[in-house]
């Protein structure tokens, strides 16, 4: 089931579809003065894996970070449209980024723990949320880690620098740290491409499990690996060097990859196939 | 034309060769020299008695006490200070104006003659203040030296801590002071302790300031209202004044091995940092 453009701007209220997590309409984007997204309008499904796919530069990270308000924090950035979670705006002025940020989980292309312990690490979240007692954190950490799939290879080695893990292991870490504080939206920046294949399948085998109870969206360069994982897709493109960029097609994943309706999400996706 | 080129390169290689060759031959003969003359007069009684009679023998004592403390206290009135003016430039002003103007301020601090700091002390805080000749006095007028160091160093640190680690930081949903207090300091502050040090490292040597502000009496001093004589000014006495040459040479020793270790030390820190980061 495509949604097609018409049906994308029907104008169906978001909040009436209970299946529907994070509803975008006519959302522009700006850098100061340079336009990087265009009129995006789309539905996220919950409980849900959404894959955004497009060429490198088409404002598929700078649309992550609209969701959880990250932008904010780049000077100069201003966005046009709406942006809703559970039907809620979260650009409404009653709203607090920071508190967003604890439903809305990221991980970025590059692992990034924090300089401290691996539990360090993952206690981080809980403990900025006033979690204090030992035998809660010991819990919040280890289910974490059982979660993001990495806590057999850092079980006994919880007390060591978080830097000192591998690349892979790292990011996992980082899984984590962020399901640490339960958020039910899930970024996942280009999570694999800065890793190791072990890890990589250990990554998507969690996207599986978690997406019963998270929703995720992930970015990624790898069309076998969004065919793989996503529920949905979306098709992003800046056609023209200095022009913003656009949503060109996005629905279920099955028929993005076998039969786009676009021209040019077809062209993409054959010549990212190889 | 190739032989020409081959030519040049070596040429220049040797010149630097040579220019680095210098430094380090410069640097073992000032070492060397300074060990030579001053290794024969320390001992126990050197380091732990006081100075007696006419021509000041016995031990520097009373220099080297008055030498930690002053450096110590001063140590303990920047750090705080300049630690949070860094946070406050790098994490919260918005850049622009300002912050320009505080920066340029700093590094004209850096770059004031400390013989004028010790001028400014004698007359704001030995006698403005009333303060006195005193460690008090000796410390307030090295911080003002030492501060520019700590805050360009401690500013440089902070801004030197990946954008993309507090960003996950933010993204767990945390406030810019909890970020700032709980990720971006921690991570930045093997850096801040090298600057501390080697700030330290400067004021220990430093003998202008000192002189104006904390005096020339040998005493050991216990309060900070107390005067003192530091060990350069001691060493710089005992050398001009042509009373003791052998034990300006010891304390020289002394003075040397004390900033060594502090350069030693701050670079022990950056490496080990280096070690569990990467
Ligand atoms: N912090 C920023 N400031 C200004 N322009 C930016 C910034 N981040 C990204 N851009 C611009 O926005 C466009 C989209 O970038 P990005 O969202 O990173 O694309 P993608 O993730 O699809 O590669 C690019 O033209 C990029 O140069
Ligand atoms: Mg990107």
């Amino acid at each position: 089931m495509n949604h097609t453009l018409a049906e994308l701007q029907s104008g169906v209220a978001p909040a009436a579809d209970p299946t529907v997590k994070i509803a975008v309409k006519g959302l522009d984007f700006f850098y100061g003065d340079f336009q990087a997204l265009t009129d995006i309008t789309c539905d996220i499904r919950d409980n849900a894996v959404t894959a955004f796919i497009g060429p490198s530069g088409c404002g598929k990270s700078t649309f992550l970070r609209c969701f959880n308000r990250m932008n904010d924090l780049i000077i100069g950035t201003k966005h046009a449209g709406l942006i809703t979670l559970d039907g809620q705006d979260i650009y409404a002025p009653g709203v607090d980024p920071v508190d967003l940020r604890r439903r809305i989980g990221m991980i970025f292309q590059q692992p990034n723990p924090f300089p401290m312990s691996i539990y360090d690490n993952v206690a981080y979240g809980p403990r900025l949320h006033g979690m204090k007692k030992k035998a809660d954190l010991d819990e919040v950490v280890e289910t974490s880690l059982k979660r993001a799939n990495v806590w057999k290879e850092v079980k006994d080695i919880l007390g060591r620098g978080g830097l000192t893990l591998s690349g892979g292991q790292q990011q996992r870490l980082c899984i984590a740290r962020v399901l640490a504080v339960q958020p039910d939206v899930l970024l996942m920046d280009e999570p694999c491409s800065a890793i190791d294949p072990t890890s990589v399948q250990k990554i998507e085998d969690l996207m599986a499990e978690l997406k019963s109870s998270v929703t995720i969206i992930i970015v990624t360069h790898n069309m076998q690996q969004a065919a793989r994982v996503s529920d949905e897709t979306a098709f992003f493109l800046q056609e023209v060097m200095g022009e913003p960029a656009m949503l060109v097609e996005f629905g279920r994943t099955a028929e993005i990859f076998t039969s786009p309706k676009d021209k040019r999400t077809e062209d993409y996706i054959t010549g990212r196939f190889g | 034309m190739r032989d020409m080129k081959r030519i040049t390169n070596a040429a220049a290689l040797s010149v630097f060769w040579f220019a680095g060759l210098t430094t380090v031959v410069l640097l073992g003969a000032v070492i060397l020299y300074v060990f030579v003359n001053g290794i024969g007069h320390i001992n126990l009684a050197f380091i732990f008695t006081r100075p007696h009679g006419v021509n000041a023998e016995g031990g520097i004592w009373p220099m080297i006490v008055a030498t930690l403390y002053v450096t110590g206290l001063a140590m303990l009135i920047v750090t705080p200070i300049a630690v949070l003016a860094a946070v406050y430039l790098a994490e919260y002003a918005v850049q622009g104006r300002l912050v320009r103007t505080i920066r340029f301020a700093a590094d004209t601090l850096a770059g004031v003659p400390s013989i004028v700091m010790g001028l400014f002390g004698l007359a704001f805080f030995v006698e403005g203040l009333g303060i006195g000749f005193s460690v008090l006095s000796g410390a307030l007028a090295l911080s003002f030296l030492m501060l520019p160091i700590v805050m360009r160093t401690t500013e440089e640190a902070i801004r030197a801590v990946p954008k993309y680690i507090r960003w996950g930081s933010y993204g767990l949903g945390a406030t810019k002071w909890q970020t700032v207090s709980r990720i971006t300091i921690p991570a930045a502050m093997p850096r801040i302790i090298t600057g501390i040090i080697l700030a330290t490292g400067r004021a220990v040597g430093e003998t202008a300031v000192v002189i104006f502000t904390m005096g020339t009496m040998i005493f050991t001093p216990v309060l900070p209202t107390d005067p003192g004589r530091s060990m350069t000014v001691h060493l710089y006495q005992m050398a001009m004044e042509g009373i003791n040459l052998p034990a300006a040479f010891g304390t020289a020793l002394l003075l040397m091995v004390m900033i060594l270790f502090f350069n030693l030390s701050a670079r022990w820190l950056l490496r080990r940092n280096r070690r569990m980061q990467g």
